[in-house]
């Protein structure tokens, strides 16, 4: 059994931690073969020749397959499922778009979100919002999977697998690029960061989510928000953690000014330790806090920084 | 141009789930169910194009149980023209895999031929993210997912979408398949003469037979179980015990 792992690269480099963390969840299926898409990759597939347990990188340097689009990547994927019993990938932005799409033209379900690999047909899933888990057992052909990354520790590297360049031959010229908007950082990235910082709606303005970010810089963390505070303008989308943003687990989360509702809950429960910072005591988010702090923040949150 | 919405029925968002004892699945026996709220979303958003005089016809398709009539009733209050309903399971805890839901999608908009399919990103119980870019496959149609923002440009739609490092634009040819994230619109609620103005509406009633769709699920759900608890914390009393419990722990 050989696994094609679809890899995650921006801006022309891999994002290592996400596709390690891959590599991990489905090393123990046989060999696993790294597929990094789109023209500039270069550094990115040698990068991914380096990961362990990874046996070939297949590079695909086309132009049509930069900046995530999915129809020609689902295509390219396609093209190359014959020699693949598993076809995974991070469940990232771009591998959730893709990867749906590539397992409906092999006529295939996707499993998506997997976190836990029992054995080759049988993967675990979190549903309802990580309110309970399902273990499902795939009769399809080939299966098609996405990884939450939290869960799995990221393999080390040290291999030199060799890159082998493949080529795209479908390019139906659905859809096209026009620009990305990302925001540049210094901060860590908040899905691999050691520590998070999230603030919810109980920050109250843009301005005050400076707070926030001070002490997120104070301990080298990662920003993280609410669905609350994204929508009230506070914090850009890309911060928003929950059922339907990111999730994470990091060493170290701290909730501030974060009620705690389920769908905030399931992108951040596993952290291994959780603090919680609210002026109500009565918040849920102290349910799953390891230390919680009934105060107003605008007074705890200044004093942890300079405590810290 | 027409506008083809499907919208499922699942617990509502505000229900604490319980997983059944034997492991069978969450308990949905008198369940308070409502319409998955990201397809609120996209229903609001296809209303939108018609009141725009974008869109000509907005309809709403649902597959599932037969209650599914009421989320299909909920959206042509909300503004919907007429509905489709597609009854493919008897028990409430039958769920319809994304692509089988794909397929009888596929066969539905072979028929009715829109413009545009606004689907919701994910549905909010098995949270798989996938029907509309399965379908979109189906189809060999462009696709655009976690939309917050479509602009509609004679045949192609310009699409911003929310992804990992922060929003994307893209360009997609027509017809599309657009999946829609949270912060598109915000819903309207159904006023009262509309609830009743969409009584009258029409709502159509198939089986997936009458498709010819195997809805049989490629995913066997081995069991279902409560996640891991965390255990229960403590509460500090001050800024100084909290920082000292962190230094204690290695946390910081
Ligand atoms: C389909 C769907 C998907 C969703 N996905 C997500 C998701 O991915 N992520 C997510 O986060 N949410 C998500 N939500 C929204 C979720 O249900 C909650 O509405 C949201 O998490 C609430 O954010 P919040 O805790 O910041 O705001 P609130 O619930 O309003 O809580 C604010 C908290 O701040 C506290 N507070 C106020 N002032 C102070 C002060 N001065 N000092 C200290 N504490 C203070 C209050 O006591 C309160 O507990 C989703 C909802 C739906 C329907
Ligand atoms: N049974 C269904 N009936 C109608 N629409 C559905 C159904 N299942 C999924 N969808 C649509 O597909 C979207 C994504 O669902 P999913 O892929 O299951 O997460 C939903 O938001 C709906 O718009």
């Amino acid at each position: 059994m050989t696994v094609l792992l679809l890899a995650e690269v921006s801006e022309g480099a891999l994002a290592i931690d996400a596709v390690a963390k891959t590599v991990s969840a489905v090393k123990s299926l046989g060999d696993v073969h790294v597929l990094v898409a789109g023209k500039g990759g270069d550094e990115a597939a040698a990068t991914a020749a380096t990961l362990d347990g990874v046996t070939k990188v297949l590079f695909a340097p086309d132009h049509a397959l930069c900046h995530g689009m999915a129809e020609p990547t689902a295509a390219l994927i396609v093209s190359l499922a014959g020699d693949y019993s598993h076809i995974a990938a991070p469940s990232t932005a771009f591998a959730k778009s893709v990867m749906p799409r590539a397992a409906a033209m092999l006529d295939v379900m996707v499993i998506s979100e997997v976190i836990g690999v029992v054995d080759a047909d049988t993967f675990e899933r979190p549903i309802y919002a990580g309110n309970a888990i399902q273990t499902v057992k795939s009769s399809d052909a080939t299966k098609v999977m996405t990884v939450r990354t939290a869960t799995f520790d990221a393999v080390g590297t040290g291999g030199s697998a060799p890159v082998e360049e493949v080529a795209l031959s479908d390019t139906a010229g659905l859809s096209e690029w026009v620009e990305d908007k990302v925001a540049a950082s210094d901060r860590p990235d908040l899905t691999s960061a050691g520590v998070v910082v999230s603030g919810g709606r109980g920050v109250g303005s843009e301005e005050d989510f400076a707070l926030i970010e001070k002490l997120a810089d104070k301990l080298g963390a990662a920003v993280g928000a609410s669905r609350a505070a994204v929508d009230s303008g506070y914090a850009p989308n890309d911060w928003q953690v929950g059922q339907t943003g990111k999730v994470v687990a990091p060493d170290l989360y701290v909730a501030v000014g974060i009620s705690g509702a389920i769908q905030h809950l399931a992108g951040m429960k596993d952290s291994k330790i959780i603090v919680a910072i609210n002026k109500d005591e009565e918040a849920p988010i102290f349910q799953v806090a390891d230390y919680g702090l009934v105060a107003d923040l605008f007074t705890a949150v200044p004093e942890l920084i300079e405590k810290i | 141009m027409k506008v083809l919405v499907p919208v499922k029925r699942v617990i509502d968002y505000n229900v604490k789930v319980r997983v059944k004892a034997d492991g069978t699945g969450v308990d949905l026996a008198n369940v308070k169910m409502s319409m998955n709220p990201f397809d609120e979303i996209a229903v609001e958003e296809a209303i939108r194009l018609k009141e725009a005089g974008t869109a000509t016809e907005v309809v709403a398709v649902s597959i599932g149980v037969k209650q599914s009539q009421e989320t299909l009733r909920t959206a042509l209050a909300m503004g919907a023209d007429r509905a489709i309903l597609i009854v493919a399971a008897d028990d409430v805890h039958n769920d319809i895999e994304p692509l089988a839901v794909a397929k009888l999608l596929k066969a539905v908009i072979d028929e009715e031929q829109p413009g545009l399919v606004l689907a919701g990103k994910q549905a909010i119980d098995n949270d798989m993210n996938a029907t509309g870019q399965m379908l979109s496959a189906l189809l060999g149609w462009s696709q655009a997912t976690f939309a917050s923002e479509i602009k509609v440009e004679g045949d192609s739609a310009v699409v911003t979408r929310e992804v990992d490092g922060g929003l994307q634009t893209i360009k997609v040819k027509m017809p599309a398949i657009v999946t829609v994230d949270l912060r598109l619109n915000e819903p309207r609620y159904a006023s009262l003469p509309n609830i009743m103005k969409a009584k009258k509406k029409p709502l159509d009633e198939k089986t997936a037979a009458d498709y010819d769709v195997d809805v049989t699920p490629r995913l066997a759900i081995v069991k279902t179980t409560e996640p891991a608890t965390r255990k229960a914390g403590e509460m500090v009393g001050s800024v100084d015990e909290l920082v000292s419990k962190l230094k204690e722990a290695g946390a910081v």
